[in-house]
């Protein structure tokens, strides 16, 4: 007789722990052909709210931490990955329906784009930030800070890379992330959190949620601790979009708006997703005797 | 301690008010299709000028002469671009001594700080944005920087002049044009500014200039044809922006209220802490989104920090704007007055201390005393409100996390101070305070290279610097 194969749960993680949803419900995962895959945690208001005071409660370690640390932990995250490459590839080909080649170099992408955001951790600032020869004896200079608590509307088709390019420039800059993941493919999240727990990312940095953007983004969009939003998760509803943003200007979030479509997350990311969630800080001495 | 002064008034002859202005379009001053509001004299409550109040139609008159301009603005090389601020930053000096007689009258702030700050920092402002004009693909913003189109700009009536400059500089240099909105309370000197364009022979259409109200500023910044938007004022008015521009394309910049912590440590040099305290929260009457409003002091030391303050409050002189001895000038308008008064009333009313020297205010116009409170809690909401006026809330700490706490205990975001004489406790109280901009043994210091705007409900986006840069580029962050 065949043995009988253990399957995962797949829970939520918050503040480095994987509990199911406070809800009590899950749903229905599917493969891109249709056929049951498996039941993931639907994340509910109340785990949006758990999860937002466990990435506050994060924030200033995180934040606090020097920027070589944050690179090598992000570093980190990608050798984990690599270990974990044919779990990986088998859960973005069957959650994205691409062939097991493409997958794979889904895969690579998404290590890559990580490895790259690695190095940013300790030049950013650099790069970013600057000396004010000020009309004065005063000593000033400008550098970039995270901005705090970033909520993130992970891609809805781009299973992991999309995922990896969004929490990336996040958490090096020093931010904590809530994410939602894909509603529709959010397998390859649940084992990207399992990555990010044995990576000596601290718990609460990054937090995923398996659920829907479309029910959590308003939670999230309108949570007064949350300083920022990406909402590359609802790129195509304008009509949503438009109002996760006005719910965001209620504490004055930080909004990267969501796109007409998803982009090719293959693309070179440029700056603009870490300098998005960053503030810049100016500081004044004076100088003298 | 008082000493007796003699009144040494400047005088108002150098500035030439006319008895009513049209908006500037299109390099042109022209009738308003809208109604007029006059401005006043905040010392005096005389009439100074009637002023056009834009319309809805104004406004799109105005946008589109932007546009039009945009097209030959953005294309000018930007050499060319940068003599035409240059020459601006140099009528600015020229014009300097009636820009800030003008100013003061309008504004009331004193003529020693209209003319040794305002002045002299908008025309420092307009000649760093000329150089950047033909150096951006060198300012780290991208390879291939490009203008965002027409800019809406809505600036506030605490530094009419220098807002404008804030505005008007940066969107220039990159190739935008703009359509700015002043204060209502304070229209005259950006109507002047409109003459130093002319002086300068800009293109017509890259700076226009639509005054008003509210209902003009909206007009601005939510016309479908204006890509930027920049505003400086409110947190109410601010969000209300944000919403209005959600889903659109629009990029903002929103600089808005503070609430910020002045703190003095029990190893500071006091006299200086002094200096400082007074300049943060009294400098342009307290009308300052920056000002130093809560002084967090330590426990140890606020006996004597309170007793020198109070002496040093003594010898504030409050009085005619003209005046170049005053220290503190009008309250902008009756409305500012009035919401000074009911906060202050407020702070009374929930058990805060009240003090403030005695001191002769004039008969007409609007004044407030440079006034203190002691005993104040983090609850009390002069400590939590952006009172923007001479009113300064007094409470204590024991420890740098406590002040780390108190300070931070606030929606806004946008500046902070610290005193102490020992580096490791200033750079670690740089890093932990979540504010824009931190002053260290100084306070309210502005130049053009030196960033400034807020975290949190302070706003976002930076104004000065390279940084500043940013805001008028396409797919830039600094």
């Amino acid at each position: 007789m065949a043995r009988i194969d253990v399957r995962k749960t797949y829970k939520l993680y918050i503040g480095g722990a994987f509990p199911r949803s406070e809800s009590g419900h899950s749903y229905e995962v599917a493969d891109s052909k249709g056929r049951f895959v498996a039941n993931a945690a639907l994340a509910s208001r109340k785990d949006v709210r758990d999860a937002v005071v466990a990435a506050r409660k994060a924030a200033s370690g995180w934040a606090g931490r020097t920027a070589y640390n944050r690179g090598q932990i992000l570093y980190r995250i990608a050798e984990v990955m690599e270990d974990r490459r044919p779990q990986f590839e088998e859960a973005v080909r069957q959650s994205e329906g691409i062939t097991a080649a493409a997958a794979r170099s889904q895969v690579d992408a998404a290590i890559d784009r990580l490895v790259w955001y690695a190095g940013w951790a300790d030049k950013l600032a650099q790069v970013i930030g600057n000396a004010n020869p000020v009309a004065g004896p005063f000593f000033n200079h400008t550098a970039p800070e995270p901005t705090g608590v970033v909520g993130v509307l992970a891609p809805q088709s781009s299973s992991l890379l999309g995922l990896v390019s969004v929490v990336a420039p996040v958490i090096v800059t020093g931010n904590v992330a809530v994410v939602v993941s894909s509603y529709d493919r959010p397998l390859p999240a649940v084992t990207f959190s399992e990555v990010l727990a044995t990576s000596d990312v601290p718990g609460g940095v990054v937090n995923i949620l398996t659920g829907d953007a479309v029910v959590l983004g308003p939670w999230l969009a309108a949570h007064m601790d949350v300083n920022a939003i990406d909402l590359a998760g609802v790129a195509g509803d304008a009509e949503l979009a438009t109002s996760l943003e006005v719910a965001a200007a209620d504490n004055l979030k930080r909004v990267r708006r969501a796109p007409e479509t998803e982009p090719d997350w293959t693309n070179d990311p440029g700056l603009s997703p870490m300098t998005g969630f960053v503030e810049h800080k100016t500081v004044w001495h004076p100088i003298g005797i | 301690m008082g000493f007796e002064y003699a009144p040494a008034p400047e005088s108002r002859s150098i500035v030439d008010i006319k008895a009513s202005y049209g908006l500037f379009i299109d390099g042109e001053f022209v009738d308003g299709r809208g109604s007029s509001f006059k401005t006043i004299n905040p010392a005096t409550e005389e009439t100074l000028a009637e002023v056009a109040e834009a319309s809805d139609a104004d406004v799109d008159l105005a946008v589109k002469a932007a546009r039009r301009a945009f097209r030959g603005w953005s294309r000018m090389s930007g050499k060319e671009r940068a003599k035409y601020l240059f020459r601006i930053a140099r009528i600015i000096q020229e014009r300097g001594r009636e820009l800030a007689v003008l100013e003061s009258i309008d504004n009331g702030k004193p003529i020693k700080e209209s003319r040794d700050v305002d002045v002299p920092v908008v025309a420092a402002h307009f000649f760093y944005y000329a150089g950047w004009a033909d150096k951006l693909e060198y300012a780290g913003l991208g390879p291939n920087p490009q203008p965002l189109g027409v800019a809406g700009q809505v600036i506030p009536w605490n530094f009419p002049l220098l807002m404008l400059a804030w505005k008007v500089a940066p969107a220039l240099a990159c190739g935008n044009t703009v359509v700015l909105k002043p204060a209502e309370t304070t229209p005259l000197t950006a109507l002047l500014f409109a003459e130093i364009c002319q002086q300068a022979d800009l293109p017509p259409g890259v700076v226009n200039i639509v005054t008003g109200a509210g209902g003009t500023g909206q007009a601005v910044v939510s016309h479908p044809d204006v890509d930027k938007v920049a505003f400086t004022g409110s947190t109410a008015v601010g969000k209300a922006i944000a919403r209005a521009i959600a889903g659109t394309d629009k990029k903002a910049t929103l600089e808005l209220g503070g609430k910020a912590a002045n703190i003095v440590f029990d190893d500071a040099a006091i006299d200086q802490a002094i200096e400082g305290i007074v300049g943060g929260i009294f400098f342009n009457q307290g009308h300052v989104c920056c000002a130093g409003s809560r002084l967090l002091v330590q426990e140890s030391v606020a006996d004597e920090v309170l007793a020198r303050l109070k002496r040093r409050m003594g010898t504030l002189r409050v009085g005619d704007p003209l005046d170049k001895n005053t220290d503190i000038g009008a309250i902008n308008s009756a409305e500012q007055l009035g919401r000074i008064r009911e906060l202050s009333e407020i702070g009374v009313a929930e058990g805060a201390e009240r003090w403030a020297p005695a001191c002769d205010l004039p008969s007409s116009g609007f004044w407030f005393p440079p006034t203190i409170f002691t005993g104040v809690t983090q609850a009390h909401r002069i400590a939590r409100e952006e009172v923007f006026g001479p009113v300064l809330s007094v409470l204590t700490f024991r420890t740098p996390a406590e002040a780390v706490e108190k300070a931070n205990n606030t929606p806004y975001g946008l500046s902070a101070g610290v005193w102490t004489e020992k580096g490791s406790r200033i750079l670690h109280m740089a890093s932990q305070l979540r504010a824009g901009v931190v002053w260290a043994n100084t306070f309210n210091k502005f130049d053009p290279t030196s960033p400034f705007g807020g975290y949190k409900e302070s706003g976002y986006g930076r104004e000065g610097g390279r940084q500043g840069l940013a805001a008028y580029l396409k797919g830039a962050d600094a």
